[in-house]
């Protein structure tokens, strides 16, 4: 096990490293990045002192080991430091870290939500397989995997916010602001969870054990959930963290459906501003935040299972 | 002539030569089609989206692009002086939405498709590499797939879109860089397994060499892996490309894009509901359609996966 955790953890720092070079070349892409780093109306003197300055005209990689360990007054991304954002002229981590909390918060909300349907669902549908009870659960799942989740959320907002008045439309005052864009973001992982529950369920029941647990004349429901859900809950596990683990970086676009004042709202208003340093530090700790989570539920599900440790 | 006749029995076999050649796998999966409504009303959906695609000019009623400020945000079904009828409205610069939705569907159709053919080029490729040479190529493309997978997939594909500029072509590819890993991961998995078995064994042994065992024996091999996942990306690239379009990085208008119709609706959601429900509505039915058909695909290809997903 200690062997396992140790080649994980090592395997993740690579990771981690190969996502700062992606990130890192995100500013190269745009062929000039003092250029793209200066105000626009900048002459070209000017940028070429700032060129200099910011050792953009040393070779690639140098320069990629600067922008890894500092160079001149920067500290280096590795201590955290991205520079400034232009716009608010603070340092660009700092203002990612600041919406960071929104992100995560919507990210397990939606989570919770999706757990909450989706093992009753997947549970039902697999038991009662091939009745109305399944029919349904299937075609909800297919229809919620085929809906794009900005459509649903501007149908959510059409219905409860404008027609009803029930929800506010958008921002992030309190409770109320949460649920609409929560149950968006939850409710396209919910399809996603449901099949994956279902068809871990009807392996379980078809195997030997369950078998054998029937004919000792246990009743079903002990059977379904002391026998079954026990175990087929050891990959439900894994795909519930690795769910959260998706959404802290997906729910962009319900983000900015409601104005919700999280990572991916920020990432597209810094995009369109051409607020590099901010995308480049918003990708970076989405990125780091994914293959921690990643990591958790690999050695979370080693612990729970653990034949995963030895293979 | 085969025609038998058992003596003991007196049963005459008929022409059993032809008939153990029984019909053809085509064939049976037509009848299987058939006989699904899900699957059918999928392959229906997809056909005449593409026909829509194809040739939108014989469908749409109106030039997708003509502006007619008179008549800006008038309901489904408003008819205008020389009575012509716009069955799903107008938008906001008075163009009619149906002309809109029909040639939207060139875009989708385009960026979904040639996104899958690219991705998948890439990733057959490089998972076929890894699997087959192992050892230190398979530990970096491996490390390569960790990294791109960890990055998330909307912020990654915007950011390239924004600072390439936004475009047809950068769409696709902003797209493509990230979902070869979706096919180079089982595909590397089935080789690894493929290259132990006796006929690539044979083949080695026979002075083979490896582009031909690459190409003309492990390919076919994983072939339907590649396209069952294919079938899984279409519809979600779809959607991705709306995603870019609605977030203001995709095609630039003023093509028309469902994705970005739908940005367009989100402004008028308390007056003009059409905007926004009809694109979305389009979009929905092709990517179900999509998912419905590619079930069908699945279950045709490997009928293990459908044993494990009933």
């Amino acid at each position: 096990m200690r062997g396992y955790i140790i080649r994980r953890l090592l395997q993740s720092f690579i990771v981690i490293k190969g996502v700062l070079l992606i990130v890192f070349f995100m500013l190269q892409m745009t062929g000039d990045p003092a250029g793209v780093l200066m105000p626009e109306d900048s002459d070209e003197e000017d940028i070429a002192e700032f060129r200099k300055e910011m050792g953009f005209d040393l070779p690639i990689h140098i320069q990629y080991v600067n922008f890894l360990i500092g160079y001149k007054e920067s500290k280096g991304v590795l201590r955290g430091d991205f520079g400034f954002s232009f716009r608010q002229e603070l340092p660009a981590l700092g203002i990612v870290l600041e919406h960071f909390p929104a992100t995560v918060l919507l990210a397990f909300a939606s989570v919770l939500i999706a757990t909450l349907i989706s093992i009753p669902a997947g549970v039902l549908s697999a038991v009662y397989r091939n009745t109305w009870i399944d029919h349904f659960s299937t075609v909800g799942a297919m229809l919620g995997q085929s809906m794009p989740g900005f459509w649903l959320g501007l149908l959510f907002i059409m219905f409860f916010a404008v027609k009803l008045e029930w929800l506010p439309t958008s921002g992030s005052e309190g409770f109320e602001y949460l649920v609409l864009p929560a149950l968006t973001a939850g409710l396209y992982a919910t399809a996603r969870l449901t099949r994956l529950v279902r068809s871990g369920m009807l392996e379980v029941l078809g195997s030997d054990y369950i078998q054998t647990a029937r004919s000792k004349g246990l009743i079903e429901s002990v059977v379904v959930f002391r026998h079954a859900l026990k175990n087929a809950s050891i990959p439900v596990v894994t795909l519930i963290g690795l769910e959260l683990g998706i959404l802290l970086g997906g729910t962009v676009v319900v983000e900015v459906v409601f104005s919700w004042p999280g990572v991916g709202y920020l990432v597209v208003d810094s995009i369109n501003s051409q607020d590099y340093p901010v995308v480049q530090a918003a990708v970076a700790l989405l990125a780091t935040c994914f293959v921690i989570v990643n990591l958790g539920v690999d050695l979370l599900y080693a612990w729970l299972d653990p034949r995963i440790a030895y293979k | 002539m085969a025609t038998e006749k058992i003596e003991a029995t007196g049963i005459t076999l008929g022409t059993w030569e032809e008939d153990a050649r029984g019909p053809s796998d085509l064939s049976l999966a037509i009848r299987d089609l058939l006989r699904r409504p899900t699957a059918l009303f999928g392959f229906l959906c997809l056909i005449f989206v593409i026909v829509w695609a194809l040739v939108p000019e014989w469908f749409a009623p109106m030039d997708p692009y003509r502006q007619n400020l008179d008549i800006t945000l008038k309901a489904p079904g408003y008819v205008d002086s020389n009575g012509f009828t716009y069955w799903a409205g107008t938008d906001q610069l008075g163009r009619d939405l149906l002309s809109r939705i029909i040639w939207g569907s060139r875009v989708s159709l385009i960026v979904g498709f040639v996104a899958v053919l690219i991705s998948g080029a890439i990733g057959i490729t490089l998972g076929l590499v890894a699997g087959f040479y192992g050892g230190i190529v398979d530990t970096i493309i491996s490390r390569i797939i960790d990294i791109a997978l960890s990055v998330p997939f909307i912020l990654l594909a915007m950011s390239i879109v924004a600072i390439l500029g936004p475009s047809l072509q950068n769409v696709i590819l902003a797209m493509a860089i990230r979902t070869w890993i979706v096919y180079a991961r089982p595909i590397r998995g089935a080789v690894l397994s493929a290259k132990e078995y006796e006929y690539i064994v044979g083949a080695r042994a026979t002075g083979c060499r490896t582009p031909r065992i690459l190409i003309r024996h492990l390919l076919p091999n994983v072939l339907s892996t590649a396209i069952v996942i294919a079938t899984l990306y279409l519809g979600r690239m779809i959607i991705i490309e709306a995603s870019l379009s609605f977030l203001g990085v995709g095609v630039p208008p003023p093509t028309p894009a469902w994705g970005g119709m739908l940005a367009d609706g989100r402004s008028y959601l308390d007056t003009a509901w059409w905007i926004a429900v009809f694109p979305g509505l389009a979009l929905m039915l092709v990517v179900l359609g999509i998912n419905l058909f590619g079930d069908w695909i699945r279950d045709v290809l490997d009928p293990r996966m459908k044993r494990l997903a009933d």
